[in-house]
């Protein structure tokens, strides 16, 4: 191919890879969890768009695969899954008590976003110069970010995503660096995080049956100090929320 | 290609198990399939132990066993088994529905599936994936008494577990384009990895290790990430306990000890500095943790996050010196935990109630019971002369002829304060007056009003389980078999270069 074909792959990889930091950033950011879920989805068409530009570049044939496999199973069957197994509540609720809020959820994600630019320099010094694309500062920050994203969390569905966040940063990096791997492999990490889904949202279903809400992160009660079986206000405010939410 | 049927046989059990037929037959089945499984594994580390190949017909780019495959094969079999007869007593007490006790055994044989895949398989990324599936199969039997406890505990494993393999995924990546970045051009497998190691660049191979140090280490319960343990060890079936905190942690310590080897072929790499901090911080944390807990599963769970930390200091003290004490230690983990967890199922049977302070005197309620709890409570602390105590000691011999007595030296003090925490926990439980305590705790609403009077008898199956599964730990005490003995050396081979 020749190099003004290539420059124009490298770029669009940048602005591909570029747009799916952008995404993780929303999805730190949005409090509706349908929202997140489109986030979501709009992320993982981008982690498929890079693996074809990486593909289309290096002349890598299976990466178009693991572009296929990854528009098939995140996009289409993870919200068919959700929709099938979640309890609807997990897509109405709006997360108004957030552990920080937004400004500084994002300015910290803005943080980790610099934090991984530096932890993937090293790494990319290392390397030959054709696997030094964009890829892998912004897969380390798609996995900075979602693991921040479960932390500051407390709704099922928001904690689910930010798991599936990790995953698609290790892949974004992973479809650069490791670009030869076996396909069977990435076809079967791609199947892992449809397990993921099915077995969160089984749990989530026990919990909303169980505790009355899907905010998971009021789930509290197991430690070592407290003799209680749980702490009390935290109780009561699911009572309260399961009131109200029936009275809806 | 037994270790294709070993492999196929908990997928045909879980399968089985489905059939619309009688209360008895999953419980049948999956005793059966995992007897079978033992057997097969038994012989496989026979014939390894001799030296002969069991794979010679396979692939070895996808399967490869050596004498640590082969170990941590036997182990989990062994476990599974107990545990499986253990269960055909403990579940039938709870009188579940048919289609809720089916649901256990298609996990329970995942479960025991996904676990008996590590091991052997060859390729990092696949280990990978079936590290994944070990979350992913448990956390419904975690959850399974679908109480608000037992939610928590199974959310925070799979969240927290989930965090750590994504972290560990990247790792394995990290780990690949190092080997490409070597020059090799051979297939990504464990082996090959050891003889790339040299021309990877080191940056490469040491954020891959600490990667998966940290990834795969949450799922072990190394401190600090080990928050979830006591929660899930403690909320799930007590079969499923010791599965969880008797194999399967040890079977994801395996795949981090197949790093030590790589680690150690490279130029000036830190693993055993790292292994040995993170141990230390493990064993000190855990032991004394174990002063306070309130719960006795908890108890035992906490002792996990300990012995864990002890393997892994041992690997700290030099792979080459105490890497047989550390293998000695992975055999007598899994055969005592499973049995502590088994005996404190038997506590749970006669007692219902998990609190440690409200029961008192238990040796004249559940004789059995209790003294299934105190030879479980000597044998994981390390008392003279059951297995446990051998391990602990060759590894801390090891580390004295190494001269690491700092490290050695806070290793001992721990495991003493682990012994002491324990040890007055379960005499309290057994032997402890009655009556002051038990007025203290009548009006708490965690204790079960049912718990003074429930004095069922243990079913069969319990005792035999108890009794199978203390065969090793008394044994294991004094005697390591001829071919124990090849196994655990060859192991030890495994973990050097």
């Amino acid at each position: 191919m020749s190099d003004t074909t290539n420059q124009l792959l490298n770029n669009l990889n940048s602005l591909v890879t570029g747009l799916f930091l952008l995404t993780a950033f929303g999805i730190v950011a949005m409090r509706q969890a349908r929202g997140v879920l489109f986030l979501f989805i709009v992320q993982s068409l981008l982690l498929a768009a890079s693996a074809v530009l990486l593909g289309l570049r290096y002349t890598s044939h299976h990466l178009y695969g693991v572009a296929v496999v990854n528009l098939i199973s995140k996009p289409i069957i993870v919200p068919w899954l959700l929709r099938k197994t979640s309890p609807s509540e997990v897509y109405t609720r709006r997360e108004v008590d957030q552990v920080l809020n937004i400004p500084t959820a994002l300015l910290i994600a803005l943080a980790l976003a610099i934090l991984a630019y530096f932890l993937g320099l090293p790494l990319l010094n290392a390397v030959a110069p054709e696997f030094r694309g964009p890829n892998v500062p912004i897969g380390i920050a798609g996995l900075l970010l979602g693991a921040f994203t479960i932390t500051v969390r407390r709704e099922a569905l928001p904690l689910l995503i930010g798991l599936l966040v990790m995953e698609n940063g290790a892949f974004l990096a992973g479809i650069d660096i490791a670009r030869n791997l076996k396909m069977l492999i990435e076809l079967a990490i791609a199947t892992d995080g449809l397990i993921i889904v099915f077995i969160m949202s089984v749990l989530t279903r026990a919990v909303q049956k169980q505790v009355g809400t899907t905010a998971v992160g009021e789930l509290a009660s197991l430690k070592e100090t407290t003799v209680e079986p749980a702490d009390k206000p935290a109780n009561h405010r699911n009572d309260d929320e399961r009131i109200f939410n029936n009275a809806r | 290609m037994s270790i294709l049927i070993i492999l196929l046989l908990p997928l045909i059990a879980a399968v089985l198990v489905c059939l619309p037929l009688k209360k008895a037959w999953a419980p049948g089945v999956t005793v059966v399939s995992s007897l079978a499984t033992l057997i097969l594994s038994a012989r496989v580390a026979w014939l390894v132990s001799a030296g002969n190949s069991v794979t010679a017909d396979l692939s070895a780019n996808w399967i490869a066993v050596d004498g640590l495959s082969a170990l941590i094969l036997v182990l989990i079999a062994f476990v599974a088994t107990t545990a499986a007869i253990y269960s055909v007593g403990y579940m039938a007490h709870g009188n579940l529905k048919l289609g809720k006790l089916r649901l256990y055994y298609i996990n329970y044989n995942l479960f025991v599936f996904s676990m008996l895949a590590i091991p052997v398989l060859a390729e990092p990324t696949l280990v990978w994936i079936v590290v994944e599936l070990t979350t992913l199969a448990s956390a419904l039997l975690v959850s399974f008494e679908n109480t608000r406890e037992a939610l928590e505990a199974a959310w925070k494993y799979v969240v927290l577990s989930l965090m750590g393999a994504g972290m560990a995924l990247f790792g394995f990546l990290v780990l690949f384009a190092a080997m490409q970045a070597s020059g090799s051009t051979a297939a990504y497998t464990w082996s090959h990895l050891i003889d790339a190691a040299p021309l990877m660049p080191p940056v490469l191979l040491q954020t891959a290790f600490l990667l998966i140090l940290i990834g795969l280490g949450t799922k072990v319960g190394l401190v600090p990430m080990h928050t979830w343990l006591p929660d899930a060890h403690s909320q799930a079936p007590s079969p499923v306990c010791a599965l969880l905190s008797g194999i399967e942690t040890t079977s994801i310590l395996y795949v981090i000890l197949r790093l030590f080897p790589v680690m150690q072929a490279a130029p000036n790499s830190h693993a055993e500095t790292w292994a040995i901090v993170l141990g230390l911080i493990s064993v000190g944390t855990a032991a004394f943790l174990l002063l306070q807990v309130k719960d006795y599963k908890r108890l035992f769970a906490f002792s996990t996050v300990e012995h864990m930390g002890i393997i892994l200091t041992a690997l700290g003290l030099g792979a080459s010196v105490a890497g047989y004490g550390a293998m000695q230690q992975i055999v007598s983990h899994c055969v005592t935990k499973s049995f502590c967890f088994f005996a404190a199922g038997a506590v749970l049977l006669s007692v219902e109630t998990r609190q440690i302070s409200s029961i008192r005197g238990l040796i004249r309620q559940s004789p059995i019971a209790s003294a299934a709890l105190v030879f479980g409570g000597l044998a994981i602390t390390g008392a003279p002369p059951l297995a446990v105590f051998l391990s602990e000691f060759s590894i801390l011999k090891a580390g004295l002829t190494q001269k690491e007595y700092l490290a050695t030296g806070l290793l001992a003090v721990f495991i003493v304060v682990a012994f002491f925490g324990i040890m007055l926990h379960v005499n309290r439980m057994v032997f402890g007056a009655k009556e002051i305590e038990a007025d203290e705790h009548a009006n708490s609403e965690t204790a079960s009003p049912l718990h003074r009077f429930t004095a069922s008898p243990l079913p069969v199956s319990c005792k035999l389980a108890l009794v199978v599964a203390a065969v090793p730990v008394l044994v294991f005490g004094f005697y390591i078999p001829q071919p124990l003995n090849e196994l655990l050396t060859q192991a030890a081979a495994a973990l050097t270069k």
